[in-house]
């Protein structure tokens, strides 16, 4: 809403500079955006009255116009507008002066002819399209009425009128009218505002023999009020009106129309204005839309009725969406002679859904939406009247057609002085508290500390203790409240043992060198689909924005990946990156909501080390991804062993490269090469990921930590080097060799693997350290020898292994 | 006396020769040629077996002061010529100590992480537990609870993306605070939460919007809980994030589930009184919204609204992260351009 600063001086007084005003104002009660004045950085803009206008005679378009601007002598000013003419007022930017966006006029001369300056439209000194009246829309602007040649066109215009842009919460649509605005800044600078009281003749034709009106049900107008003025001359409105509405950011059209928008900018309350002409039967009726009813409506528009949308008849049809447009039909033109005034209470829920379903949000609708002051619902109506009498010429009817109407009583809430001390932490006394309220213009009894306060239907957003509380709050003053920390029981705050199994991931991976992503957890329909290690369909938004984000994610890989197309296509080509998050999963598409599971997943692209003055360069492969998912599982202690098993499952994952992650028999996770096709479309490197469900890791049985003290007795190693075909793998030969190796087999290492020339075709050689320590007494040759023994002799007979 | 005047030549040539010695090698050579089974002290003691026995403790005692001394001289010699050797091969290690250093692995956490693991540690702090709560969520929790009915016009403040018409993706953290007072047992204490977490708006994305963001929710529930409380704790938090010499102002502003509501602003620069009171330029910039706890969100939840209240919060990381560090893109916290993430390697906890 844009708050004239000399409109709020009808009201209050208010001397404070604007931009001053507009803090105070942000830092009480609405939050003020901005504080414009029209004229600001434009200067040498007068009045000119046009005494000659001739074609140029070298242009099909220009005119050659001598202008008084108030100099002993005319000025001669070329103008291309098609509508100026001699004998006109118009607007002047004089040789140097400035006009909107920083533009300099200066002296010039145009096809030949010299020109003193410059005939402008409204546009071209800083008002915007939207409010230039239409007629002037594509041509220069023209005063109605004489000016004095040389007067400055700022005052005239309004232009120097400082505009308080204030965003109003949905709360205090009160102040979405200047009455209610000077309320709200009256009581923060402890002034009371004076409003004028309409005042009408009623001299026309009593209301009853024009027009009928009824409600048949009072909740679909709760009040509904016509009157009727006659005899309209439909003109410009004055320019003081206009000025106005121009500086409220509204268009003006014609005077009748400019008195419904200049009383709603007034109280806040939306009136709509009909042809009385226009209406087929002289019986307005208010009910719900029929099936297969249309309208059109005053921008043109066609719409199909439905039965939730409240609608104004005239007996036969719908002629105007109540609340939110009127129709086309009964527009206001030139030709009115007879003007309805409607000046009613729609209730918001209704208005609001007929607002949405056509489109059709206003400047009426949203107000009906969000309340309006019901006490002036006839004030207004009132000075609606009075206004058509002072600028349309026209006659008021007797008498208000009210079919429904509503009692308008102030709200009581009691709250007690210790009640606002105890929320607010401070120690106001009763007295300070009283002139709150009052400066507020609230009724206020008080009697031991206890208010009775009577709250006028203006501020509809007050009903219990707390929004009292909140108006004393911010009129004494935030910077006033006190500064403490709450005098709680103590409370232990700790992590809960996924929230710390999320941060052990991170701090490992982060550790381990691989930097955290967040990704976005919409993604295409495609992506939802992909690197899913779950039994699960996507969960998809009802309306989705974009096709990039339609989804929610089953796997955090997608994101990843996207993250690395980001940076392969701003030439970074070795990304290592980890992302922990939800993924989404469900069983089936009835299911409505996904179970949200916790994921960790990373992704190595490219060179792990890059090429350094004493290090090689070392692309990222398989085995440094399952090094890390090998090194963060570990510490977790999981009492079933973990494998790794080869998987062919995953489309987006190399076929041979790929291991699913198994924790028993429970599926936990899989790591591998993705797809060579995948890494191609994006053009990247060989890329490695590998994604964890944390959820069954946090589920999984674990084995506690208790101490063994450090071995006291030396351990024997024996090296063995097998040759084996190619298809036995290495959790073949370490089952083996656990099977075997009896009791004192510490531990297992492979160091070393080949395939190549050297061997036959088919065959593989594995080397490993197998280290034996009896934790009780020292190993003899002997017992480790018939172990050693026994483990190869298997090794042979079930592996078909050469010892070599 | 021929052996003892052969002894003390051998010891006048055996000790020039071993102050002589030029190296160690050559010093091991004099040894083995003097003390050596083979040398020549050790040649002339095999002669004692030839002296008279009352010669023969007079020459063995001579023999041993000639073959300590050699001994003593040689292992002197050795030592000088040790530390020598050291010292050339220590000369010759010598390396360029201004190349750098083999790199080591080291990632960087999220910006928007990094701030949110601060708040939670400074609230954890203050004995706030983290609670967190779904992402996909009830109409329920999301509105209703929060004291915004269907066709609220608050519902317009922010525009959510549904699953169906009851369930959407939570358009705020809040609906954390009314799934926490419903279950919270005020017997055994007061309540104290944050709630960090993603969140969901129908946003066109760019520069200052995103479909997805994050925030912090903040709850205190107890028997006198008071604004001032709100404010202190709102003091803590900015000066923990933006730095000790911060200040803070509330105004007003209207959340459906605060009554009073404010929005917070912290002091910035050094300039005050420009007419956009949002702006960084003007001295103070708006950080967060909070407000007393509405009475309703309270009753919704089943607490009991006479006896208890307090306040909440909520901020959002990607607005704190974006003011702390100047930087002037949301997009850039989701789309992990490994440059952009990577200049955030700081110290931290």
């Amino acid at each position: 809403m844009l708050v004239s600063y000399k409109w709020l001086n009808d009201y209050i007084k208010v001397n404070e500079d604007p931009v001053k005003l507009a803090d105070q104002i942000s830092r009480t009660g609405i939050e003020t955006e901005e504080v414009f004045r029209r004229d600001e950085g434009q200067k040498k803009i007068v009045v000119g009255h046009v005494l000659e206008c001739v074609p140029h005679p070298n242009s099909d378009h220009l005119h050659i116009c001598q202008v008084d601007v108030g100099e002993s002598e005319p000025y001669q000013i070329v103008c291309g507008a098609p509508n100026v003419a001699a004998g006109q007022y118009v607007i002047v930017a004089l040789p140097n002066s400035w006009i909107a966006g920083h533009t300099k006029i200066k002296k010039s001369k145009m096809r030949g002819e010299v020109s003193m300056g410059m005939i402008c439209a409204l546009q071209e000194i800083g008002f915007p399209d939207s409010v230039a009246p239409k007629e002037y829309a594509s041509g220069i602007w023209v005063f109605a009425e004489p000016h004095t040649p040389g007067e400055s066109v700022f005052p005239l215009l309004g232009m120097d009128d400082p505009v308080l842009n204030v965003d109003i919460t949905p709360n205090r649509a009160d102040t979405l009218g200047m009455h209610g605005a000077a309320w709200e800044i009256g009581a923060m600078l402890d002034e009371k505002p004076h409003f004028p009281e309409p005042h009408i003749t009623e001299t026309g034709a009593d209301i009853h023999t024009l027009l009928q009106a009824s409600v048949p049900d009072s909740s679909d107008a709760p009040s509904y009020n016509l009157r009727i003025v006659e005899n309209v001359q439909i003109k410009d409105s004055p320019l003081w009106l206009q000025v106005r509405l121009m500086n409220a950011g509204i268009r003006p059209i014609n005077n009748i129309v400019d008195i419904t928008n200049y009383v709603m900018l007034t109280y806040g309350q939306p009136l709509h204005a009909f042809d009385y002409d226009k209406l087929a039967q002289k019986e307005i009726l208010v009910r719900r839309a029929r099936a297969g009813e249309k309208l059109m409506t005053l921008d043109g528009n066609d719409h199909d009725l439905v039965p939730d949308d409240i609608v104004i008849t005239d007996g036969q049809k719908p002629i105007a969406l109540a609340g939110v447009m009127g129709g086309l039909e009964t527009e206001v033109t030139d030709t009115t002679k007879t003007v309805v005034f409607e000046s009613a209470v729609f209730p918001p829920t209704p208005i609001r859904k007929t607002a949405q379903r056509y489109n059709l949000r206003s400047e009426a609708s949203s107000r009906f939406e969000k309340g309006t002051n019901h006490a002036d619902v006839l004030t207004a109506l009132t000075y609606a009247a009075q206004l058509a009498g002072e600028i349309a010429d026209a006659q008021t009817a007797k008498g208000v057609l009210s079919p429904t109407a509503m009692k308008v009583l102030p709200t009581v809430v009691d709250i007690s002085i210790d009640r606002i001390n105890h929320v607010l932490g401070t120690q106001l006394t009763v007295d300070q508290v009283r002139k709150i309220f009052d400066r507020l213009g609230f009724g206020v009894d008080e009697a031991d500390g206890l208010f009775t306060v009577s709250v006028p239907p203006r501020r509809w957003d007050i009903s219990i203790e707390a929004d009292l509380i909140e108006e004393v709050a911010r009129l004494y003053g935030y910077d006033n409240l006190p500064s403490t920390l709450p005098q709680a029981t103590t409370t232990v705050a700790h992590h809960t043992p996924i929230q710390k199994l999320i941060r052990y991931s991170k701090r490992t991976l982060l550790a381990a060198g691989l930097n955290e992503a967040i990704s976005y957890a919409l993604v295409n329909e495609q992506e939802a689909g992909q690197y899913v290690q779950a039994q699960s369909v996507p969960t998809k938004i009802d309306w989705p924005m974009t096709k990039d984000h339609v989804a929610l994610r089953q796997s955090l890989i997608p994101g990843l990946m996207d993250d690395l197309a980001y940076n392969i296509a701003h030439s970074v080509k070795n990304v290592q990156l980890f992302e922990q998050g939800r993924v989404f999963l469900k069983d089936d598409a009835q299911t409505v909501r996904p179970n949200e599971v916790e994921y960790l997943a990373g992704l190595i692209s490219g060179e792990w080390q890059s090429r350094a003055w004493d290090t090689a360069t070392q692309a990222a492969d398989f085995y440094l991804v399952k090094g890390i998912v090998e090194d963060l599982l570990a510490p977790l202690r999981l009492s079933t062993p973990v494998r790794y098993a080869a998987t062919d499952q995953y489309p987006e994952m190399h076929p041979g490269r790929t291991a699913n992650i198994f924790l028993g028999d429970t599926l936990i996770g899989f790591v591998g090469e993705v797809h060579p096709a995948q890494t191609a479309a994006i053009n990247a490197s060989d890329t490695f990921v590998f994604q964890l469900d944390l959820d069954i890791l946090l589920n999984a049985a674990k084995t506690p930590l208790l101490a063994t003290p450090a071995p006291k007795y030396p351990a024997v190693t024996r090296d063995i080097a097998l040759q084996l075909p190619e298809t036995v793998t290495n959790a073949q030969v370490l089952a083996v060799i656990h099977d075997h190796a009896g009791a004192f087999l510490e531990d297992v290492q492979l160091f070393d693997v080949y395939k190549g020339d050297k061997l036959p075709a088919g065959t593989q050689s594995l080397a490993y350290t197998l280290t034996f320590r009896n934790p009780e007494a020292t190993l003899t040759e002997d017992e480790v020898n018939k172990a050693f023994q026994k483990v190869s002799d298997e090794l042979v007979d079930a592996l078909h292994a050469e010892i070599r | 006396m021929a052996l003892q005047d052969e002894l003390t030549k051998i010891k006048t040539d055996a000790l020039t020769q071993i102050a002589a010695a030029a190296d160690l090698n050559a010093l091991n050579d004099i040894r083995v040629q003097v003390l050596g089974k083979k040398g020549s002290l050790t040649g002339v003691l095999r002669g004692m077996k030839d002296l008279t026995p009352e010669e023969r403790p007079k020459v063995g005692s001579f023999a041993n002061t000639v073959r300590d001394a050699l001994t003593e001289a040689i292992e002197k010699r050795h030592a000088a010529l040790s530390a020598q050797a050291l010292q050339a091969k220590l000369a010759q290690e010598t390396i360029d100590v201004t190349l750098p250093g083999r790199p080591v692995h080291r990632g960087t956490m999220h910006v928007l992480d990094q701030v949110m693991e601060d708040v939670e540690s400074l609230f954890m702090g203050m004995g706030y537990q983290v609670v967190d709560g779904p992402e996909v969520e009830t109409e329920h929790y999301n509105f209703e609870m929060l004291n915004v009915p269907k066709d609220h016009p608050a519902r317009d403040m922010q525009d959510t993306f549904y699953i169906t018409p009851d369930v959407l993706l939570r358009s705020q953290t809040s609906p954390v605070q009314a799934r926490t007072l419903e279950k919270h047992d005020f017997s055994q204490g007061p309540l104290k939460m944050i709630s960090p977490g993603r969140v969901y708006r129908r946003d066109t994305d760019d520069a200052t919007h995103s479909h997805q963001f994050h925030q912090i929710e903040g709850l205190v529930i107890d028997k006198h809980i008071t604004m001032g409380d709100l404010k202190g704790t709102l003091e803590v938090l900015a000066r923990h994030v933006f730095g000790p010499d911060r200040k803070i102002r509330l105004r007003p502003s209207y959340f459906p589930f605060t009554e009073p509501s404010v929005e917070v602003d912290v002091s910035w620069g050094s300039k005050t009184g420009s007419d956009d009171v949002t702006s960084k330029d003007n001295g103070w910039v708006e950080v967060l919204g909070a407000g007393m706890v509405h009475p309703n969100v309270l009753k919704s939840a089943g607490v009991d609204a006479d006896v208890y209240g307090g306040f909440a919060f909520g901020l959002g990381p990607d607005r704190f992260a974006m003011l702390k560090y100047d930087i002037e893109d949301i997009r850039n916290f989701y789309l992990n351009d490994q440059r952009f993430l990577t200049q955030f390697q700081q110290e931290g906890e």
